[in-house]
C-alpha cells in the first residue's frame, strides 16, 4: 500500500515537471527574448540562445533540466550571475520559517477549538468560534492582513507592520516583524482545520459505536477520549496536509503585503521579470512540497488506521 | 423540497430559496448577495460622483456629508468608487463560474463514468496540475497575455474548472455504483443517455454547491490579483486595487482601506453563507472541502 | 404468581415533534413486565416501534425523541429519572445491550481485547492483571475459536458472526441480570444465525439471565423466547406465550403476519397481507390495523381498542382487538389450491456453459508488480440450463456468487471463460456493448433494494418511460397509456405516475421496479434477492405478484435468494451455490428432501421456522470463508460428512440420485442415502 502510494507520488511529480516545462514552452517568447527585450532579434538573439542552450530540441532541454533538478542544479539566473539554487535556498528557508511558525500555532489551536466546538455544539462557544472561523476563511488574506496592520501597528503600534530585514539575515532577526504574517496565516489555517475537525467529531459522536459505548455504561469523557477522538481525528490528517499545501499559495500574497523576503515574493518578482528559469524552479519546489506533504499525510493515515494497516499486511 | 426541484424548475428554485432563508445564516448570506448584485447593477445610475473625477483640492479628505467615505489620494470620491468597485469582479467571475462548472462538471462526470486506465492517467494529470499554486499559474498567463476581461474570463474558467473535475468525478463515482445505474446500463442505454438521465440529475446538487464555492474563490483570486497589481487597470475602480492604493495612507486616512475591505468581505461572506445554506438544503456534504 | 418484575415498563409513550409542532407518538402506552430469568420477545415489522422500545428500556432515546408519558422501572427506579452516573452503573452491569449491527457498534480503533477489558474495568470487580485471562474466558464463553488471537484483532478483521459474538461477550462482561437484544442476528447467514441463537439460549439458561429479544423474525423469537408481544404502529397488539401465539394467535394482524411467512415445508405461496401500516406517529383515532383487517367493522375505525384481558379460549393471550374472539376466522394457511406447475415445454430459455467469472481485475500497477498472476475465479464452472417458463432458484449464503452470476448474465460483468446462450443457441456477448437491442430487451433485471435501483430524481412515469422509449420508441399518449397499463399490472393505480420513489413505500417501490422490468416484455427476468429488503407481509404480496406475472406471460425467472423458504415457494428448480461453485441442482422437491449435498443439508437444517417445535440442527460450523480452496471440494473445510483427504484433493464428481437431480459430492448417493441418515443429526459445534 505504502509502496504504491510512494510510486504514485513520484509519478505525480514527473507529471508536474512535464506540465511546468510544457507550460513554459507553450508561452510565447523565452528567457532570451525577455532578457534582451527590444533587441531580441537576429544575431544577438541567436547568440544568447546558443549560450543558454535554448536552441536544442525541447526534449533534450527537458531532460537536462530534470536531471539537473534531481542533483539540485537549477542553472544560473539570467540577469544575475548567482546560481538559482543558492538564491532560492535562502528564500525557501525564510518561507519555511514563516509557514512553520504558522503551523505550530494553527494546528494545535485548530484541533483544540474544533473538538470544543463539536462537544458544545450549538452553544455559545461553538457559535462564536464557528462564526469566527467562517470570517477567517472567507475574508481574503490581503484584507485580513491589511486590517491587522491597521490595528496592531498603525493604531496600537505594538508590532511593526512591514518586514525590513533583508533576505539573507539569520532567521532570528525576523522577530518580531514576522509576527503579523504568522498571525494571518495561522488564522486562516486554524479556520479550515477547525471546521473539518468539528464536523468529523460530530459525525463520530453520532456513530453506532459511540452510542453503544454510552449504552455500555462508559463514562462520558472516556467515550470522548477513547472511542470518539481517535476515530474522528484520523481523517483530519489529510485536511491538515491540504491546508499546508494551501499555505504555499497563500504566502505569495502575504509575503507581498508584508514585504517578507520569501519564496512567494521571489515568485512574483520572477514572473514580472519573466525570469522563466527561476519561475520553473519555484514551481517545481512548491509542487514537490505539496506532493510530499500529501504523501506524508497518506502514509501517516495508513500507519495510524488499523483498517488500512491490516489491508497492507494481508496483501504482501 | 428537493423532490419538487426535480420537476418544476421554478417551483424548485422557490423552494430552495425558502429553505435557504429559513436559517439565519442563509438569510443573512442571501441578503448580502442580493444587495451586492443590486448595487452592482444599479450604481452607475445613481452613484453621487464620477469615479474618474480627480481633484487636487480634495486629497485624502475624511468622511463628510459630501463624501460619505472620504476621498482617495487623487481626490476621488471613495463612496462612488466602492459602489462601483465590484462590477468588474462580478462580471468576470459571473461569466467564468458557469463556464468552469460546465466544462469541469462534464469532464468529471465523463471520467467518473468511464473509469479504468484512461481515468487513472487523467486524474494523475489533474493532481499534478493542482499541486501548483493557483497564483503562479494565473500570473504566468496574465504576464504573458495581459490583463482585461478577455484574458481573465477564460483563464479563471479554465483554472477553476480543474478542481471541479475532481468533485464531479467523486460525486459520479458515488452514483455510478448504485443499482439504478447498473439497471440503466443493463437496459443498454447509450453513454450520453446515462450521463444526461441518470447521472446528471444526481450530481447536479453537488455541482451547484461547488459552483457557489468556486465563485467565492474566484472573486478572492481576482481581487488578490488586483491587489498585487495584476488585475484591473486604473482608473476602473476595483476593491483590491483600492485597498492596495490606500494602504500607503492607512495611518492618516484609514477610511480609504476600510470601505473597500468591508465591501469585498461582505460579498464573499454573503456568497459563502449562501453556499453553506445551499449545501445544507440540498444535502451535499461540504465538510471536507479544502481551499485549493 | 410471578416473581416481581425486573424490568417494568408502564404506560410508556414516546414521540417526536412534527414539522407543524404537533406531537407524533412512536410508542403508545406500552406496558411490559419482564421477570428475572424470563425471556420475552418483541416482534414487529419496520416502523412498529420495537427498537425504540428496546432502547427506551435502557433509558436511552434517539435524537429528537422524548417521553410523553409513563416510565421504565428497573427494578424499582425510573430509568429516565436517573442521573448519568447512576445510568452508567446500571448500563452494562445490570442491563446490557446486544446491538443490531455489531460491526458498526464496535469502536474501529480499539482492539477486541481492549474493548472487552474496558467493559471489565467498568463493570466487574476483577483485578487489572486478571483482565487478559477474563477476556479469554469471555471469548471462550461465546465459543470463538482461538480467543487469544481474536483479542488482538481489530473489529474489521472479524466476520459478521464473530463480531456478533464479541458483542455478546462484551454484554456478558458485567454479568448482567438482563440482556436486551436488538435484532442480533439480522443480516447474518442462516448457519451463523442458528449458531448465535443456540449460544444465546444456552447462556440464558446457564446464567439465569433475563432476555428481551427484539426481532422482525418470528422464527428467531420462537427459538429463544417463552413469551412474546407483537407490536403494530407503536403499540402492543398481542401478548402471550410464544407457543400459543405462534400456533393460534388471537389478533388479526398476528394471524395475517404468520400466514405471510413462507414455510420450508410448503411449496405454496404465502398469503399476502394487503395494505401498509400507518407512518410512525400517523395512526388515527381508531384501531391502527382497521384498514388492513378482514374483521374490521365501523366501530374499529372509530373506537381505539384496549388490550383485552387474558382470553382463556386462546390460552390467555391478550389481544388489542374488539373482535378477538372471531380471530379464528382469519386463516393461518393459504387457502388457494396449489397452482399447477408451469409447463413451458423443454425449450431452453437460457444456458450457461462452464461459465467462470473473475471479479477483481488486476490493475495496471498490479500487473507490473505481479507476483501471483491469477487468483482462483470468484465463480467457476457453472453449467446450467433454464427451460422456458420455469423459475430457477439460486440459493447460497453471502459471498456464494449468486448475484455475480446474475450480473454476468445481464452483461454487467464479463465472463472469464465459458459461454452464455439465449434461447436455444443464440450466443450472448460478454459485454453489453456487443449485445443487440433485442437481446438486451429479452433479459431484464430486478434488484434487491428498490431504494437503490430506482433513480431518486425520476418520477414513476419517467422510470417506466425509459425502457418503453428505448425498446419500443413509444411517446406521447401511447407512452402514457402503456405506463398506466404497467402500473395496473403491478396493482398500482395511475396516479402513482407523478410520484417520486421517496414518496412510495418499500413494497410499492419494488412493484415499480418489477413494472419497469416487465415494460421491456422480457423472456427472462433475473430477480436478485427481490424481497430481502421488504417486510414479511409485503414480501408475500410481491411473491404473489411475481408468480401471477409469470403464469400470465410465461416469463422465465432466475430467482436469487438466501431465504430457502421463499425459494421453495416460488421456484420449480433449485441450484445451490457455495463459494461460486455449484453443489446441487434439481427440482425443488428433490433438493429440499434427502439425499442432498452436505451444504444444502446444513442450510436447510439451520433455517428458522416460526414454530417452537422445529429446532434447527447445526450440521456445519459457521466459519466464513473468504475464498474457495485451491483444490478439491469447495465445502471441504466446513463439511460434516468429510470422508477424508479425497475431499481436499479431488473435485467431487456429479452424482445423480434421480433423473434431473445432481449432487456434486464424493459421498456415494443412493436414493435414500443410508450412509448419511445417522450422520445428519449429529451436529457440529
Amino acid at each position: 500500500m505504502i509502496l504504491r502510494r510512494l510510486l504514485l507520488g513520484v509519478v505525480t511529480i514527473g507529471m508536474v515537471s512535464l506540465i511546468i516545462f510544457g507550460g513554459v514552452e507553450l508561452l510565447p517568447g523565452d528567457a532570451c527574448t525577455a532578457f534582451l527585450e527590444r533587441e531580441a532579434q537576429g544575431k544577438l538573439l541567436e547568440n544568447c540562445r546558443a549560450e543558454l542552450g535554448l536552441n536544442r530540441p525541447a526534449y533534450v532541454r527537458y531532460w537536462s533540466w530534470v536531471s539537473g533538478a534531481v542533483h539540485g542544479d537549477f542553472g544560473i539566473a539570467v540577469n544575475g550571475r548567482e546560481t538559482i539554487a543558492s538564491l532560492v535556498g535562502e528564500r525557501l528557508l525564510n518561507t519555511l520559517l514563516l509557514t512553520g511558525c504558522a503551523m505550530l500555532v494553527g494546528i494545535p489551536l485548530a484541533l483544540l477549538l474544533g473538538v470544543v466546538c463539536a462537544l458544545w455544539r450549538d452553544r455559545s462557544v461553538d457559535l462564536l468560534f464557528s462564526s469566527l472561523a467562517i470570517l477567517a476563511m472567507t475574508i481574503p488574506e490581503f484584507v485580513s492582513a491589511t486590517l491587522l496592520i491597521l490595528v496592531f501597528s498603525v493604531w496600537l503600534g505594538w508590532i511593526p507592520g512591514i518586514v525590513l530585514t533583508p533576505a539573507e539575515a539569520p532567521l532570528r532577526e525576523f522577530f518580531p516583524e514576522i509576527l503579523l504574517p504568522i498571525m494571518v496565516l495561522a488564522m486562516v489555517m486554524t479556520a479550515h482545520i477547525l471546521r473539518t475537525v468539528r464536523s468529523s467529531v460530530i459525525e463520530t459522536l453520532a456513530s453506532d459505536y459511540a452510542q453503544m459505548a454510552a449504552l455500555k455504561g462508559v463514562p462520558y469523557w472516556r467515550i470522548i477520549f477513547r472511542h470518539v477522538l481517535p476515530n474522528a481525528l484520523l481523517p483530519t490528517i489529510n485536511v491538515v496536509a491540504l491546508t499546508i499545501a494551501w499555505l504555499l499559495g497563500g504566502v505569495v500574497v502575504i509575503e507581498t503585503v508584508f514585504n517578507y523576503p520569501g519564496l512567494g515574493r521571489m515568485m512574483i518578482d520572477s514572473i514580472s521579470d519573466r525570469d522563466l528559469a527561476v519561475t520553473q524552479t519555484l514551481a517545481l519546489i512548491i509542487a514537490l512540497i505539496y506532493v510530499g506533504v500529501n504523501l506524508l499525510a497518506d502514509v501517516l493515515t495508513m500507519l495510524a488506521n488499523p483498517r488500512l494497516r491490516t489491508l497492507k499486511a494481508r496483501t504482501p | 423540497m428537493n423532490d419538487a426541484a426535480a420537476h418544476n424548475p421554478l417551483a424548485g428554485l422557490a423552494a430552495v430559496v425558502r429553505d435557504i432563508v429559513r436559517t439565519p445564516s442563509g438569510a443573512a448570506g442571501l441578503t448580502l448577495l442580493v444587495i451586492h448584485l443590486a448595487v452592482a447593477v444599479s450604481a452607475p445610475f445613481w452613484a453621487p460622483y464620477d469615479y474618474r473625477e480627480v481633484s487636487s483640492l480634495l486629497l485624502l479628505k475624511p468622511p463628510s456629508p459630501e463624501h460619505w467615505f472620504g476621498t482617495d489620494h487623487l481626490g476621488r470620491d471613495t463612496f462612488t468608487r466602492t459602489l462601483l468597485g465590484g462590477r468588474e469582479a462580478l462580471i468576470v467571475t459571473g461569466v467564468a463560474t458557469p463556464v468552469a462548472v460546465a466544462w469541469g462538471g462534464f469532464v468529471g462526470i465523463f471520467f467518473g463514468l468511464v473509469g479504468g486506465r484512461l481515468d487513472d492517467v487523467f486524474m494523475r494529470f489533474v493532481d499534478a496540475f493542482l499541486s501548483l499554486p493557483w497564483i503562479l499559474k494565473m500570473l504566468v498567463l496574465i504576464v504573458t497575455f495581459g490583463t482585461g476581461p478577455e484574458v481573465f474570463i477564460p483563464t479563471l474558467a479554465f483554472f477553476y474548472g480543474v478542481p471541479i473535475i475532481r468533485v464531479a468525478r467523486a460525486a459520479t463515482h458515488d452514483v455510478v455504483a448504485r443499482d439504478f445505474v447498473w439497471a440503466a446500463r443493463a437496459r443498454g442505454h447509450s453513454r450520453m443517455t446515462l450521463i444526461r438521465k441518470e447521472l446528471l440529475p444526481n450530481v447536479r446538487d453537488a455541482l451547484l454547491v461547488e459552483g457557489a464555492m468556486r465563485w467565492s474563490w474566484m472573486l478572492l483570486a481576482f481581487s488578490s490579483l488586483s491587489f498585487l497589481g495584476f488585475g484591473v487597470s486604473p482608473p476602473t475602480p476595483d476593491w483590491g486595487l483600492m485597498i492596495a492604493n490606500a494602504r500607503g495612507y492607512m495611518s492618516f486616512a484609514p477610511w480609504g482601506v476600510l470601505a473597500p475591505m468591508v465591501a469585498l468581505s461582505s460579498l464573499i461572506i454573503g456568497i459563502n453563507l449562501t453556499a453553506d445554506a445551499l449545501a445544507k438544503t440540498l444535502g451535499v456534504d461540504r465538510a471536507q472541502k479544502a481551499p485549493i | 404468581m410471578r416473581a416481581p418484575p425486573l424490568l417494568n415498563i408502564r404506560g410508556l409513550s414516546i414521540g417526536f415533534t412534527g414539522q407543524s409542532g404537533e406531537t407524533l407518538p412512536i410508542l403508545r402506552r406500552v406496558d411490559l413486565a419482564v421477570a428475572p430469568g424470563e425471556s420475552v420477545g418483541i416482534v414487529g415489522e419496520s416502523g412498529s416501534g420495537k427498537s425504540t422500545l428496546a432502547l427506551a428500556a435502557m433509558g436511552y432515546l434517539k435524537h429528537g425523541l422524548r417521553v410523553i408519558a409513563g416510565d421504565v422501572l428497573f427494578p424499582e427506579r425510573d430509568m429516565f429519572a436517573l442521573s448519568p452516573t447512576e445510568l452508567q452503573v446500571i448500563r452494562g452491569r445490570r442491563l446490557a445491550l446486544i446491538p443490531q449491527n455489531s460491526g458498526q457498534s464496535l469502536t474501529p480503533s480499539m482492539r477486541i481485547g481492549a474493548q472487552l477489558s474496558e467493559a471489565l474495568a467498568l463493570h466487574s470487580g476483577a483485578a487489572k492483571r486478571d483482565y487478559p485471562a477474563r477476556v479469554t474466558d469471555l471469548l471462550n464463553k461465546v465459543r470463538l475459536p482461538d480467543p487469544v488471537a481474536i483479542a488482538r484483532r481489530y473489529p474489521h478483521e472479524l466476520s459478521g458472526g464473530q463480531q456478533q459474538r464479541v458483542a455478546i461477550a462484551m454484554a456478558l462482561a458485567g454479568e448482567p441480570e438482563a440482556l436486551l437484544l436488538d435484532e442480533p442476528t439480522t443480516g447474518l447467514d442462516v448457519t451463523t444465525q442458528a449458531h448465535i441463537l443456540e449460544l444465546l439460549r444456552d447462556l440464558a439458561a446457564q446464567y439465569g439471565t433475563s432476555m428481551i429479544y427484539v426481532s422482525h423474525d418470528l422464527g428467531a423469537i420462537a427459538r429463544v423466547c417463552a413469551r412474546v408481544v407483537v407490536m403494530y404502529a407503536g403499540e402492543i397488539v398481542l401478548a402471550g406465550a410464544t407457543r400459543r401465539v405462534l400456533s393460534n394467535p388471537s389478533h388479526p394482524y398476528a394471524r395475517g403476519l404468520l400466514a405471510s411467512i413462507p414455510r420450508l415445508a410448503s411449496s405454496q405461496l404465502p398469503a399476502a397481507l394487503d395494505g401498509i401500516p400507518p407512518m410512525p406517529g400517523g395512526a388515527g383515532a381508531g384501531c391502527a390495523f382497521a384498514t388492513r383487517c378482514a374483521l374490521a367493522e365501523e366501530r374499529c375505525a372509530r373506537q381505539h381498542p384496549d388490550l383485552n384481558d387474558p382470553d382463556p379460549a386462546f390460552d390467555n393471550q391478550q389481544a388489542r382487538c374488539h373482535f378477538a374472539e372471531r380471530a379464528v376466522e382469519i386463516p393461518l394457511h393459504t387457502q388457494t389450491p396449489p397452482q399447477p406447475a408451469v409447463n413451458g415445454g423443454t425449450a431452453a430459455a437460457l444456458t450457461l456453459d462452464e461459465v467462470s467469472i473473475r471479479y477483481a481485475r488486476p490493475t495496471l500497477l498490479q500487473q507490473l508488480l505481479a507476483r501471483r498472476a491469477t487468483a482462483t475465479p470468484t465463480v467457476s464452472d457453472i453449467s446450467l440450463a433454464v427451460v422456458k417458463g420455469e423459475t430457477l432458484g439460486l440459493v447460497g449464503e453471502s459471498g456464494s456468487g449468486k448475484s455475480t452470476i446474475l450480473k454476468t448474465i445481464a452483461g454487467l460483468l464479463p465472463t472469464d471463460h465459458g459461454a452464455i446462450y439465449l434461447g436455444e443457441d443464440e450466443a450472448l456477448a460478454g459485454e453489453i456493448e456487443r449485445r443487440t437491442h433485442a437481446q438486451l430487451r429479452r433479459i431484464q433485471l430486478v434488484f434487491q433494494n428498490p431504494d437503490e435501483s430506482l433513480n431518486p430524481r425520476h418520477t414513476v412515469a419517467e422510470i417506466l418511460a425509459q425502457p418503453l422509449q428505448l425498446y419500443f420508441q413509444l411517446s406521447g399518449p401511447e407512452l402514457r397509456q402503456r405506463s398506466r397499463q404497467l402500473l395496473d399490472t403491478v396493482r398500482l393505480s395511475a396516479h402513482y405516475l407523478e410520484r417520486l420513489p421517496s414518496q412510495l413505500s418499500g413494497g410499492e417501490k419494488q412493484r415499480i421496479a418489477i413494472a419497469r422490468a416487465f415494460a421491456a416484455e422480457p423472456d427472462i427476468v433475473l430477480c436478485d434477492e427481490v424481497t430481502s429488503a421488504l417486510d414479511v407481509s409485503v414480501q408475500a404480496a410481491v411473491l404473489n405478484l411475481l408468480d401471477t406475472l409469470r403464469r400470465e406471460r410465461g416469463t422465465t425467472y432466475i430467482f436469487v435468494s438466501h431465504d430457502l423458504a421463499v425459494v421453495r415457494a416460488l421456484a420449480d428448480r433449485v441450484a445451490v451455490l457455495y463459494q461460486g461453485r455449484l453443489c446441487e441442482v434439481g427440482a425443488t422437491s428433490q433438493v429440499y428432501s434427502l439425499p442432498s449435498h452436505p451444504y444444502t443439508e446444513a442450510l436447510l437444517s439451520a433455517a428458522l421456522e416460526p414454530d417452537p417445535d422445529s429446532a434447527p440442527r447445526l450440521t456445519a460450523n459457521d466459519v466464513i470463508e473468504s475464498s474457495p480452496p485451491a483444490a478439491g471440494c469447495p465445502f471441504q473445510r466446513r463439511c460434516a460428512h468429510r470422508i477424508g483427504p479425497v475431499c481436499d484433493r479431488e473435485t467431487p464428481p456429479w452424482r445423480t440420485p434421480q433423473p434431473g437431480h445432481a449432487i456434486r459430492c464424493h459421498l456415494p448417493m443412493a436414493a435414500d442415502a443410508p450412509a448419511r441418515a445417522t450422520g445428519g443429526h449429529g451436529g457440529v459445534n
